[in-house]
């Protein structure tokens, strides 16, 4: 049986010590969601030394770009998109105080080093069930880059959204351990 | 002489797409079941049960099974018997397209490659368009998402590299995308013409409903079940959490090629494989 793990925001290093590659995880509390575009704007802040449109202390992000909701619903399908894209730019943001992120697919060497030297930790959702996802978001607003449209950032309330844990802050990486675990052949 | 309105083409171009992102294929659905039954890993299991889930409540509320609502691809079979009023043949996809996604609330995905400044109506749509006999209209929608597009690839082989270097280049190109394109997947293999026929072939072979083997080629339908085998020997697994099933179906397809080449196209196509197609 999977027994999932209660996860709540703002993320602590307490938290994070806790959770190894593998586990699942149900988290609770506000996410910001953010993807390409928005993380190239957020990198380039940085680097200019500019103050920061949101917050990112403690916080978690979720690499995703909805569908426009529907009247009456908070929030289309989201669901992860491929995280290696935003590699060149999670160290920077990591340093600034996010300790999540939520995506899919694999991760730099740069990143999962970056993950174990500030403490945080990446969780990957489930891709392609978005709709499912969907009903564990109770709020959604647009907090910075309204333009980029389905790329701008949001802040999503969620409730017991189901993740689980892919890199940890001992270094460990389920994907690597899976196909280990898993495979007859190798490539 | 057979009349069809380009208003039909919209209205029929429209309905598809929406249909396509909110309406898993049966298809899909029984590979999906029949992956349940041998998946051994628990968390591949959970991964499984969540497609089912997710493609019932995407049906029933009439949401995108996933958000990343896709390149519009359109494949357009003209007969030539076929004469379009009102507006051109394009246009009235292209307006199709504008249509489904505005009205569909479905994502807007398209953006200029440099600036990356999103288009605002997922157009211009990418139409492939071939001219047969008769006078009918046949049109497939494919949205395709940019997850999996991003772990294809196209290779050069050369003739010597055989059947052995497909086989390889196959195997790589999977475990190589790994857990990002969303397995299961289903790999489209195209082989031989030329550069770009080879990427248009794999492309091609993934409206094929998954799991349906070569039905032309005994030699192909061989290669797709060694192909499936080896595939789902690397333990990738649903989610690329680890298991069995990294691909629900292999598809490869062939046409002859030049003496001094071996052109080999990979697609990969998410779990979220959805296509659906109208006779006019």
């Amino acid at each position: 049986m999977i027994e999932p793990i209660e996860l709540h925001t703002p993320l602590t290093g307490e938290a994070c010590e806790k959770l190894r590659a593998g586990d699942a995880v149900l988290l609770s509390g506000t996410v910001l969601t953010g993807r390409d575009t928005a993380h190239r704007r957020l990198f380039e802040a940085i680097v200019r030394g500019d103050e920061l449109p949101v917050d990112l202390e403690g916080m978690v992000m979720f690499y995703a770009g909805p569908t426009p909701a529907r009247p009456g619903r908070v929030i289309g399908s989201v669901g992860p998109t491929t995280s290696g894209r935003m590699d060149a730019y999670t160290p920077a943001l990591l340093e600034r105080g996010l300790r999540g992120m939520i995506g899919k697919g694999k991760r730099s060497s740069e990143v999962k080093e970056a993950i174990v030297r500030y403490g945080a930790v990446y969780f990957a959702a489930m891709g392609g069930v978005a709709a499912l996802l969907s009903r564990s978001v109770v709020e959604a607003r647009v907090v910075a880059y309204e333009e980029l449209g389905p790329e701008a950032i949001r802040m999503l309330k969620v409730e017991r959204f189901p993740l689980f844990v892919i890199n940890d802050c001992r270094g460990n990486d389920l994907y690597e351990d899976a196909v280990r675990n898993h495979q007859f052949s190798t490539f | 002489m057979r009349e069809i309105t380009s208003e039909a083409i919209t209205d029929r171009v429209k309905a598809l797409f929406i249909e396509a992102n909110t309406v898993l294929g049966e298809d899909v659905l029984w590979a999906v079941r029949d992956a349940l039954r041998s998946e051994t890993s628990e968390t591949g299991r959970y991964a499984l049960e969540a497609i089912l889930e997710n493609a019932d409540i995407a049906a029933k509320e009439g949401i995108p099974l996933c958000q990343d609502t896709g390149v519009a691809v359109v494949f357009v079979e003209l007969g030539q018997d076929v004469h379009i009023t009102g507006g051109s043949l394009y246009e009235a996809i292209q307006q199709g397209v504008r249509a489904a996604y505005h009205e569909g609330y479905l994502r807007k995905s398209l953006c200029d490659p440099l600036t990356r400044e999103n288009t605002g109506d997922n157009t211009p749509a990418v139409i492939h368009t071939d001219i047969v006999e008769g006078d009918r209209l046949r049109i497939v929608a494919m949205p395709k998402g940019g997850g999996s597009e991003n772990m294809s690839r196209t290779a050069m082989l050369t003739p010597s590299q055989g059947i052995e270097g497909i086989r390889e280049f196959v195997l790589r190109s999977v475990a190589e995308a790994g857990p990002n394109p969303c397995p299961p997947v289903i790999v489209g293999v195209g082989i031989g013409g030329s550069l770009e026929e080879a990427a248009l072939l794999a492309k091609k072979t993934l409206l094929r409903p998954a799991g349906k083997p070569n039905g032309s080629d005994e030699r192909l339908a061989e290669l797709e079940r060694e192909l499936l085998r080896d595939i789902n020997d690397l333990g990738i697994g649903p989610q690329g959490f680890g298991g069995r099933t990294t691909a629900l179906a292999v598809h490869v397809d062939m046409i002859p090629c030049h003496i001094a080449s071996l052109p080999v196209a990979v697609n990969i196509q998410c779990h979220v494989s959805r296509y659906r197609e109208a006779v006019i």
